[in-house]
């Protein structure tokens, strides 16, 4: 392996302004983790204007920032106040919560820490080794294949999502439905555009994003009744003890690994890993009955494998051009606008991005490990800050945000629009997520897919003659006949009984 | 975020790893406590008819798309047209939205609206106040204007509370988008 790109990418990170970026990402990653209200694929989304000013490398630097740093910090709510900031740290409650009764907040806060550090840098390391070979295997991709892994990456999501998983298919099939709007790419006819200008060029992906993720999400938290003022509990020694790193030391590693393998699967991500690491954790224990009391494997293990999984999940994304989860989504779609088109070719086409992005990553670990200890109290009292102050300013961003884009008020309105249909959808029990994924991956979808059946000439059992698209086309089946499978096999164990 | 609905159930995913997780059914019982918990302060499941409703819609969209992609020309496989991939993906909409009719009275995660879903609807009327106003008299009077709202009505602060807070939010906002980065957004002053 040819090393002086990597060391090259470090040159990138090391520029004043990455290193600023890095930093405002990491924070305003740590400050969304820690408030509840906004998950990080909603304040990425938000953020999209801003990222129009300035640097791709910068931008994707900043983004990524916010993502993994999101994971540190909604590990504090979860330990203080029982409250998960992140779904990815809703197994953290039992254990961190407990300990925190026993007046170990501080402990628990210090070993997640330490965990996420360690599972974080991990896996830079494992992508820094894997990408190139995955990247250098799918460059012989032709447009079947691209066929083959959209179709498995969007059924992947959709099922493995949270909610109904129904639901989410429909989702995806909206989001398919809504990249066709537009012109066509192969005969120029007008799509679903009902003679509006506005739409000729199709649907713009940052409105879908800002409306479904962010006022989405905000409305939504409208209708939430007033909690009741909790006191956090107190933090005293951040400082976890040898016996407790020496209890942890396992889950550490073992959660590094786990978070790592399952970020890459689509679908996998922060979330799964860290419920999947605690699984795993408890069912190893000599005494399975410490876990939920307390136990500090159960802060340890959760909290290493969703900061491995954040980053891990960034390689089908950098080396497939396919996104995960939602958040990737949003990272995919700020790529594109800023003209990068991320597969296989990036690696060594714009090696510059590419390791300047995966690079900053350990710098952005650091920084997290340095600053999360010294400032949980800071981030205490941040916890006060109301939703409903956050609420109007998050709308207003969001409302010139996206008008700056284009200076284009037709955009607000979409804005608006996406906002009304995001809060609906999460009402009705329908996961937004796959609707954006899909919609970023739709074209791709739907061009690949022309492009098979004119190489097959109308002949789709093309498809499964070639290796590689025939393989992801028999997982694709076999992951949507495996509820109906389970219901089978289900109905057999009953009847046997 | 803090919704149960992004919480990531372990249970019925059909991967590899569900084995691992689900096996432990006590851990289900954990997570379900927690998305219980966070529940508490969400409205009720909503009723059949909502969910039928929901359903409907999905079809009635399946439909439009499939007929909209007729008129388009769908060509043939050998040769796709414009409307091929639309026709393929309304179809297939269409057919899950009948199998989500069918399941209408045993799906049980959506919510009802409540007395409460008024204020998301008060919340979307200041935003298209906003942009319905924006080009006229620029973006300062709406945005403080939907500031107090949100403040004082959706998120009953104290009015004190809220007429500060909104004329410090459009006076950051002046500063920061029209003073500092002289964005082109229409402005009053």
């Amino acid at each position: 392996m040819d090393l002086s790109p990597v060391i090259d990418g470090f040159g990138v990170v090391l520029e004043p302004t990455n290193l600023l970026y890095c930093l405002i990402g990491v924070v305003v990653g740590m400050l969304i983790g820690v408030l509840p209200g906004l998950g990080p694929a909603a304040t990425i989304a938000i953020l999209l204007p801003v990222t129009f000013g300035i640097e791709p490398v910068t931008a994707i630097i900043m983004l990524a920032g916010i993502f993994y740093g999101a994971q540190y910090g909604g590990t504090i709510t979860s330990v203080l106040l029982r409250l998960p900031g992140e779904a990815s740290s809703v197994v953290t409650v039992f254990d961190g919560h407990a300990l925190a009764k026993k007046g170990k907040a501080g402990t628990a806060l210090g070993i997640a820490a330490i965990g996420s550090f360690v599972g974080g840098t991990v896996s830079i390391i494992a992508l820094s080794l894997l990408a190139p070979l995955v990247a250098g295997f799918a460059l012989d991709f032709g447009p079947p294949e691209y066929t083959a892994l959209a179709l498995l990456g969007i059924l992947l999501v959709a099922t493995v999502s949270s909610g109904h998983r129904l639901k989410a298919i429909i989702a995806a099939g909206v989001g398919l439905l809504l990249a066709t709007v537009g012109r066509d790419g192969f005969t120029s006819a007008e799509r679903f555009t009902f003679d509006n200008l506005s739409l000729a060029d199709g649907l713009d992906f940052v409105p879908i994003a800002m409306g479904l993720f962010g006022l989405g999400e905000i409305l939504y938290n409208l209708e939430e009744r007033h909690r009741a003022e909790q006191a956090p509990a107190t933090v005293a020694n951040v400082w976890p003890s040898r016996a407790d790193l020496r209890q942890s030391a396992g889950a550490i590693g073992r959660g590094s690994v786990l978070g790592f393998l399952l970020g890459i699967l689509p679908g996998g991500g922060a979330t799964l890993s860290s419920l999947a690491a605690y699984a795993v954790e408890k069912r190893r224990a000599k005494d399975p009955s410490r876990f939920g009391k307390g136990a500090i494997e159960g802060v340890a293990a959760p909290e290493t494998a969703n900061n491995a999984a954040a980053t891990s999940s960034f390689i089908p994304l950098l080396t497939l051009g396919i996104p995960a989860n939602a958040t990737m989504a949003v990272i995919f779609g700020a790529l594109l606008i800023q003209g990068v088109s991320p597969g296989p070719q990036l690696v060594t086409e714009d090696p510059e991005l590419f390791w300047g992005v995966v690079n900053s990553m350990y710098l952005g670990n650091i920084l997290l490990l340095v600053m999360s200890i010294p400032l949980v109290g800071l981030f205490v009292r941040i916890l006060r800050v109301r939703a409903a102050v956050l609420a109007p300013i998050t709308v207003l961003i969001t409302l010139i945000g996206v008008y700056t884009v284009n200076n284009d008020v037709f955009d607000i309105v979409l804005v608006i629009v996406f906002g009304a249909l995001g809060y609906l959808m999460k009402k009705l029990g329908f996961d937004p997520g796959p609707l954006v994924l899909a919609f970023v991956l739709g074209s791709l979808l739907e061009d690949s897919l022309r492009r098979s059946l004119l190489i097959f000439d109308g002949d789709a059992t093309g498809f499964f003659t070639r290796p590689i698209s025939g393989t992801l086309l028999v997982v694709f089946v076999l992951v949507a006949a495996a509820p109906a499978l389970r219901a089978l096999r289900e109905r057999k164990a009953a009847d046997r009984h | 975020m803090t919704n149960p609905h992004d919480a990531g159930t372990p249970d019925g995913t059909g991967h590899d790893t569900s084995g691992a997780v689900g096996d432990d059914t006590h851990l289900d019982d954990l997570v379900r406590e927690v998305e219980a918990a966070e529940h508490e302060y969400r409205p009720p499941a909503a009723g059949v008819l909502s969910n039928a409703i929901t359903a409907l819609v999905v079809i009635a969209l399946g439909i439009a798309g499939v007929f909209g992609s007729l008129a388009l020309g769908v060509g043939a496989a050998a040769e796709p047209g414009p409307g091929t991939w639309p026709l393929l993906v309304s179809g297939l909409l269409t057919m899950l939205g009948v199998a989500l009719l069918a399941l209408a009275r045993r799906t049980g995660d959506a919510e009802r609206f409540t007395a409460t879903s008024w204020l998301v609807l008060a919340g979307v009327a200041t935003m298209i106040v906003f942009v319905a106003v924006i080009e006229v008299v620029g973006f300062e009077i709406p945005a403080a204007l939907l500031c107090l709202v949100w403040l004082r009505f959706l998120g009953r602060e104290s009015w004190r509370m809220s007429v500060v807070t909104s004329l410090a939010v459009v006076l950051g906002f002046y500063l920061v988008f029209v003073a500092a980065l002289a964005v082109p957004i229409p402005h009053l002053f």
